[in-house]
């Protein structure tokens, strides 16, 4: 093990501490945050799938909620159809989410810019207002899940076992967009991002990679909303909603777009930060916009860039 | 049949223009600064929230409308200067950051000062009542933010299209750098713009007021429209703005009022009930989805 990095160790030490908070959690008496933790896991998945087609795609997809949201609506419209099996369902709803990805990316990424951003915008937006007219996906109130799946040999109404498995996807997610980055696959995406003619004249396939980053994307997305289902007991339309995405964007962009603990770090800083203020104010957000300005101003490449002091000045 | 269509066209020609009031500043904002700001959503609802404090304290809905229109434009001005100014030359995602803090900062200043609970907001009496008009009665209140909309359109037109300020605007939108080497100061121009931007949005927040509900949140629903419009009509255009608005207001109304009646001819009364209110609803952004898919640049792309 001679061979392993500082970076390594410390990332095999955060994942220890990160298996072992549950029972801290319960040793403490404080149950109540376990489930508040496998929220934050779960949030944290959903932003690194959007950082990946943000920051490693470069496309500003403002639409990514409609994936998020689409996962938590695939397992509750299954368990009306009497599916509980997660082994079954988890998967059709990232495979559900991915097809519709693959359908809206073949058609917003005929468009650029501010337009790609207008037009994913308006899909999710669609989306949105089709599910909440149809009576049979609860319209404005949402479908509750009548229990959470079911994946035995684990128990999933046990709150300490749905954080567990959040976390192992988390961390197969992470470890994924490592090797990824790694790959050929991740070169071509890293060359997009810098000369998409270029890439282009070499004879890449430019559509297609940045159709194949849309989609993988929304379906690691659907899987985040179909987790987030079973941890809120409900497929909620605000889901949907166009703030979710920006919620999702401005995890990403808080975190580090681009960098590969962006979305973990955005998504545990700005779910901590409402939660810490939400004990002291019931105007918690307006403390947190404020952070997230001095953010904008003056940490423009986000918290992961803080913490790598050796970059900070580019 | 044809007396609910002439109705409903109507009210459909009323939210457009008010439409025109949101999207002709976010259009030049987005135009001249390619600055994606998604907090002007917040400005109509404060206007919204300032007119309706200011005419109940006053008994006046005109004077309302004035409070909040100086108001809004006061607080567009310190908002550029203190922050937008800063986030011109940053990139979209910076923008997206910051103004989404925006919309989480003035949602929560309008609960702090007014409480989670809807304003009420009432039409000036002597237009409370409706009027005769064409054979059919419409309610005067509604005829009037027509009005007052198709004013507001023709001044801006004089003003964009016949002023020399104008004539600064439209070079800016068309090509910011040669503005600026000619000598026109588009930073000022730029705060008069974002002023003008913001009493517009107020103006249209307090009158859509009586109509629409004056709570938080308003301002998110209403922001994407703006944005469908002015994709729509081309990024930077205020010609487009209003064709776009227009647009807009007469699909999204006509298609509520008249897809579920239409349905219900070809499908079942059932599939009609769920079908008509959906498809309704993402009518405008189908139409936008249509227009990038054959025009990429909207219908009057501003850039030269």
């Amino acid at each position: 093990m001679s061979h392993m990095r500082r970076a390594d160790l410390f990332e095999l030490a955060a994942l220890g501490a990160a298996v072992l908070l549950p029972l801290a959690l319960q040793a403490m008496g404080e149950e109540f945050y376990i489930g508040f933790a496998a929220r934050l896991l779960i949030f944290a998945l959903a932003a690194t799938s959007l950082n990946f087609v943000v920051g490693y795609g470069g496309m500003i997809a403002f639409g990514h909620a409609a994936f998020f949201g689409g996962g938590a609506y695939v397992v509750a419209l299954a368990m009306q159809a009497e599916l509980f099996a997660a082994w079954l369902v988890w998967p059709l709803a990232a495979l559900g989410t991915a097809l519709a990805a693959l359908a809206i990316g073949a058609l917003s990424l005929r468009t650029r810019g501010v337009y790609f951003i207008m037009i994913t915008l308006a899909f999710a937006q669609m989306i949105y207002y089709t599910v909440i007219s149809l009576k049979f996906a609860g319209g404005d109130d949402g479908l509750p899940l009548p229990q959470r799946s079911t994946l035995a040999p684990l128990d999933l109404a046990d709150d300490r076992v749905l954080y567990w498995v959040a976390l192992a996807l988390l961390a197969a997610g992470l470890y994924a967009l490592k090797r990824l980055a790694a790959s050929r696959y991740g070169r071509a995406l890293a060359g997009l991002r810098q000369n998409e003619a270029r890439m282009e004249a070499l004879g890449y396939p430019v559509a297609r990679l940045k159709l194949v980053c849309f989609v993988a994307g929304a379906a690691v997305a659907g899987l985040a909303g179909a987790l987030l289902a079973n941890q809120n007991g409900l497929a909620s339309p605000t889901q949907l909603y166009w703030t979710q995405s920006g919620m999702l964007l401005v995890m990403v962009i808080l975190g580090g777009v681009g960098q590969r603990y962006g979305g973990v770090l955005g998504a545990i800083a700005l779910l901590g930060l409402e939660e810490a203020l939400g004990r002291v104010t019931e105007h918690s957000h307006f403390y947190v916009g404020f952070a997230l300005l001095a953010v904008v101003l003056w940490a423009p490449r986000g918290l992961a860039g803080l913490l790598e002091p050796g970059k900070r000045r580019q | 049949m044809s007396q609910l269509i002439l109705e409903q066209a109507l009210n459909g020609l009323q939210f457009g223009l008010m439409l025109f009031l949101l999207a002709a500043g976010l259009t030049l904002v987005f135009g001249i600064m390619d600055m994606i700001n998604l907090s002007h959503g917040s400005l109509y609802m404060g206007g919204a929230y300032l007119g309706a404090a200011a005419a109940q304290a006053s008994g006046s809905f005109l004077l309302g409308v004035v409070a909040a229109m100086l108001g809004m434009a006061a607080v567009g001005v310190v908002l550029e200067l203190l922050l937008l100014r800063r986030l011109y030359r940053r990139d979209h995602l910076a923008q997206v950051l910051a103004t989404f803090a925006l919309i989480l900062i003035s949602n929560e200043t309008v609960r702090m000062i007014w409480g989670p609970q809807p304003l009420m907001l009432n039409p000036p009496a002597a237009l409370a009542g409706p009027v005769e008009l064409f054979g059919f009665s419409y309610p005067a209140y509604r005829l009037l933010i027509v009005g007052v909309g198709l004013a507001v359109a023709a001044f801006l037109y004089l003003l964009v299209g016949h002023t020399r300020a104008g004539m600064w605007v439209r070079a800016g939108a068309s090509n910011r750098e040669m503005a600026e080497a000619l000598g026109v100061d588009v930073r000022l121009l730029f705060t008069g713009i974002f002023a003008l931007g913001a009493a517009l949005c107020a103006a249209a927040g307090v009158l859509l007021g009586p109509l629409l509900a004056v709570q938080v949140g308003m301002g998110e629903n209403i922001l994407i429209l703006a944005f469908v419009v002015i994709v729509i009509g081309g990024i930077g255009s205020i010609r487009g703005a209003l064709v776009g608005s227009l647009l807009v207001g007469m699909v999204d109304t006509l298609g509520r009022a008249l897809l579920p009646t239409l349905l219900r001819a070809v499908a079942t009364p059932e599939v009609a009930g769920n079908l008509g209110p959906a498809l309704a609803s993402i009518a405008i952004y189908v139409l936008m989805a249509g227009v990038l898919f054959f025009r990429p640049a909207g219908l009057f792309p501003a850039r030269a």
